[in-house]
């Protein structure tokens, strides 16, 4: 079936409108609990507003406010994806946190985290002096005065997760439809009928699912909406892979109310990040980079980790947080209407996708509860991108029959996206196909690897890499013949 | 790659023009057994994909374009008995020496009596140099271009800017107009172009306004880049329309296998610490070309993989002197970039490499002073600019010093 086919246009129970981590992971609960699910992604490919752009950590929510809705999601997500990333092929890597801090108030507020941490039942804390924390990490710098260290924090994979959930609900019968923005919509009878830039499209339940917009569907299915998203940018580079051997642990400031800060980790891909930034602004679409700020995270990455100063930056990016003006994710359930909007995951969504997903199934069990969960569903298994495994799952690279490298940074084979381009969710842009298999997401960011991909995906995207294919062209100069 | 044997005497990495010069020279010094791995389908190296002269007057005599040359190389190392494979990606240097290996039939490792690494260079992405916006699709290396226009024949936008004055920046130019790309501007933070006027390529580009003194500020667009932000000298900014922006030179080692290895990197010049026959901080490795500094042109990069072929036929032999112990030398102050060899062992065998090679940070007048101890050994008038080829004789190295040596510029007042 092609990806984008609508094959029963009738009535789905579920629409979800938004394929970000929170609509994937909606998507796959709901479909596994039995629902007949349609997911819209008005972008050319899932992921591409706020989850396009984290830190990529699995946060414990140690320090989520205790008793908040973010707290119980982060906390059930959080178990859910221990539960079933090996199911997925999904990676984990468990590297811990250390909670540092660099001045004296800070150092005085480690009690009370740690605290808060047990509040959220997140516990074997250990608090650590400025020798013990340079013992275990001896990359940091000495300005170091404290720490305390979160085992439970690991690394994950930002993309292949929701990626996974998705083709897992793709695999058990659910549709998706990209390219498809909702224009408006009425419940009439029991029924939703929106309509989309893809024509009709019914179900018995809608989920706003839209994270950077979702006030506005609110606005165009509802005529109202309950809270605002002010989106925040955050900022990040990445370093190239040699910087990874710097710190072992995820290396997080003292959070402020509005921020954890500026983090300093490996990721799953074998590099290190510093970021993010947090800049309000009012652009839903555009993560601008600014030289200034990245310079100036550069700066504090030095002076957390002062080896950075001798590693290369291998890539810079922006992302976006669906924040909204209340500190707590906001999921509202709209009886007599059967929608559900799910907004405000300011932060956390990659953690808390799972757990948002079960608190959704609930509440639309409140709307119709008449479902039989699938007795036996199928675990399709995402390609995987992570070097090094603890379970010992190799790359494509090491596999024999792999066709060849062709991103030599990130050892991104032939067959790997081939395979990606026809699955289910075959990526119909370059950066859909980045999140997806890496290319041309290491050092040399394209340099060597460019002509060939684009030669390989020609006529397989929405917007090519490049356009032309004349033989003749691909030939002798004869310019410089003169 | 089923006939690709367990071991070799020699292993070189990367099969571009000083692989290919070392692996013939290696041969004609009657090493047995030469094997160069390159993890492109083609062997050749970069020239493959510059389509343009000059190529090949050093080494063949004949005028030649850059695929053309790259043929003539490999055609000339077959002939000599070496060994070339390629899609083979080396994925780890170990001691031994030996190579871990990935091959479209999965790994495997390759043991040597001597390595040679001759990866190359690459130019200095986008991110790497910060540069603000967003991340349309358009945005590409000169490299990147190359690939696409001459070996497949694609067009990655119409009507590009250029970022950079370099020698590969021009080339650039000559690329979009091989392919009926109409670059709107070519824009140089600096108030000079890099590289020297190239004279002859001057009608060529008329027509495309240079803008010096000019800084890239933001990149727009979505799918597809659709303006950019510059602000020159006088602190305006302004908007330029164009669909693409080529993000030229800024040369850098690929030395990514380096820095995951035991062997020492030189921060200076991003390559490996070499003394003067080639020879890596193992004794075992050795490397050659542009792997070593950015950038110089292939037919340095020849020269430079035959005489470091030489050495390790004499290494193998055991006719080098052993590495230590050695005068190490490096840069202070924030003037000199670079300096290679970095090691100087008292010998005398001739040396693969003759002359230091140095670079600047940016355009400097004055005196270079070499000096140990504090005192100064050899001083000469130095006005050089960036990218630049400046060399010097390794003599300036008194016979047999040993122990850090300093180099470093004492300039002129402004």
């Amino acid at each position: 079936m092609p990806p984008d086919r609508i094959n029963d246009r009738t009535l789905f129970d579920a629409v979800i409108i938004g394929g970000g981590v929170i609509g994937c992971a909606i998507a796959r609960r709901l479909t596994l609990d039995g629902w007949r699910v349609i997911l819209l992604e008005k972008a050319h490919d899932i992921l591409d507003g706020a989850s396009k752009g984290n830190s990529a950590i699995l946060h414990t929510g140690f320090d989520a406010p205790p008793g908040s809705l973010e707290a119980r999601c982060m906390a059930a997500g959080y178990a859910e994806y221990l539960e079933i990333h090996k199911k997925l092929g999904l990676p984990l890597i468990r590297s811990g946190a250390l909670v540092l801090a660099w001045s004296d108030e800070e150092e005085a507020r480690l009690p009370a985290l740690m605290d808060q941490a047990r509040e959220n039942a997140v516990d074997n804390l250990s608090l650590l002096s400025a020798a013990e924390t340079r013992k275990l990490e001896p990359g940091l710098s000495t300005a170091v005065r404290a720490s305390f260290r979160v085992p439970g924090e690991y690394l994950i994979d930002p993309w292949s997760a929701p990626h996974a959930y998705l083709l897992q609900a793709i695999a058990n019968k659910a549709v998706l439809l990209r390219d498809c923005e909702v224009t408006g919509g009425h419940y009439d009878n029991g029924q939703w009928r929106l309509d989309t830039s893809q024509g009709v499209i019914g179900g018995k339940i809608v989920i706003n699912a839209t994270g950077l917009y979702a006030d506005i569907v609110d606005d165009r299915l509802l005529g109202k909406h309950d809270f605002t998203i002010h989106p925040r940018k955050g900022q990040f580079i990445v370093y190239d892979k040699p910087a990874a051997s710097l710190a072992s642990h995820i290396l997080l400031p003292v959070p402020s109310p509005t921020t954890k800060g500026i983090v300093v980790c490996r990721t799953a891909f074998g590099n290190l990040l510093v970021g993010p930034t947090a800049e309000e602004q009012d652009d839903r679409q555009n993560a601008a980079l600014v030289p200034e700020t990245l310079a100036a995270l550069r700066q504090r990455g030095e002076e957390i980790l002062p080896g950075l100063a001798h590693e290369d930056v291998t890539a810079i990016y922006a992302g976006l947080r669906p924040a909204s003006e209340f500190k707590d994710y906001q999921i509202h359930a709209r009886a007599g209407q059967n929608y559900v909007t799910v907004g405000g995951i300011r932060s956390t969504g990659l953690s808390s996708a799972l757990g948002v997903a079960r608190h959704v199934q609930a509440l639309c069990e409140g709307f119709d509860q008449d479902r039989q969960p699938l007795a036996d569903p199928l675990w399709p298994q995402v390609g995987n991108l992570v070097d090094d495994r603890d379970d010992k799952r190799p790359r494509d690279w090491q596999c024999p029959g792999n066709d060849g490298i062709i991103c030599h940074c990130e050892l991104v084979t032939r067959r790997e996206i081939e395979a990606v381009l026809s699955d289910p969710l075959a990526p119909q842009s370059l950066a859909g196909l980045k999140r997806r298999t890496r290319v041309t997401m290491g050092r040399c960011q394209g340099f060597y690897c460019s002509s060939a991909l684009a030669k390989l995906t020609k006529g397989r995207l929405k917007h090519p890499m490049a356009e032309g294919d004349s033989e003749d062209k691909a030939g002798v100069d004869r310019v410089g013949n003169d | 790659m089923t006939d690709l044997p367990l071991h070799a005497d020699v292993v070189i990495v990367g099969a571009g023009p000083a692989g290919l010069a070392a692996a013939t020279e290696l041969r004609a010094r009657g090493i047995a057994s030469v094997v160069v791995l390159d993890r492109e389908p083609q062997a050749g190296g970069i020239p493959r994909h510059c389509n343009h002269f000059p190529y090949g007057l050093r080494e063949f005599r004949q005028l030649l374009r850059g695929p053309a040359y790259a043929a003539h190389l490999v055609e000339t190392a077959k002939a000599a008995g070496v060994q070339i494979h390629t899609e083979v990606t080396v994925t780890r240097l170990l001691e031994g020496p030996a190579l871990q290996l990935t091959t479209p039939g999965g790994i495997r490792e390759i043991s040597a009596r001597h390595v040679l690494l001759c990866t190359g260079v690459r130019e200095t992405s986008r991110a790497a140099r910060l540069i603000g916006g967003v991340k349309p699709g358009g945005v590409v290396s000169t490299g990147a271009l190359q690939g696409m226009v001459y070996l497949d024949g694609l067009r990655p936008f119409r009507c590009p800017v250029v970022l950079g004055t370099e020698l590969v920046s021009f080339s650039a130019l000559m690329t979009c107009r091989h392919m009926g790309i109409r670059p709107v501007a070519m824009i140089e933070p600096a108030g000079r172009t890099t590289a020297r006027w190239p004279t002859g390529l001057f009608p060529r580009i008329q027509g495309i306004p240079l803008m010096l003194n000019t800084e890239l500020l933001a990149i727009e667009g979505r799918d597809q880049v659709t303006g950019i932000m510059v602000r020159s000298a006088d602190g305006k900014t302004r908007r330029i329309e164009t669909d693409g922006v080529i993000v030229s030179g800024h040369f850098r080692p690929e030395a990514s296998l380096l820095r995951t290895s035991h062997l020492r990197v030189d921060q200076g010049s991003g390559g490996a610490e070499i003394d003067q026959f080639g020879r890596c901080s193992d004794p075992g490795y050795f490397a050659a070309g542009n792997l070593l500094r950015p950038v110089e042109t292939a037919g340095w990069s020849w020269k430079e993989g035959r005489a470091v072929g030489r050495a390790m036929a004499r290494s193998l032999a055991g006719q080098l002197p052993p590495p230590e112990p050695a005068a190490v030398v490096k840069p202070s102050g924030d003037a000199l970039k670079l300096i290679v060899p970095q090691r100087i062992v008292p010998s005398d065998t001739d040396p693969a490499l003759p002359r230091f090679q140095l670079r600047v940070n940016r355009a400097v007048k004055g005196r270079l002073l070499v000096s140990a101890k504090g005192a100064v050994l050899f001083s000469t008038a130095i006005n050089a600019l960036p990218e630049r080829r400046i060399t010097l004789p390794l003599t300036i190295i008194p016979a047999g010093a040993s122990g850090p040596i300093d180099i470093n510029v004492k300039e002129d007042p402004a």
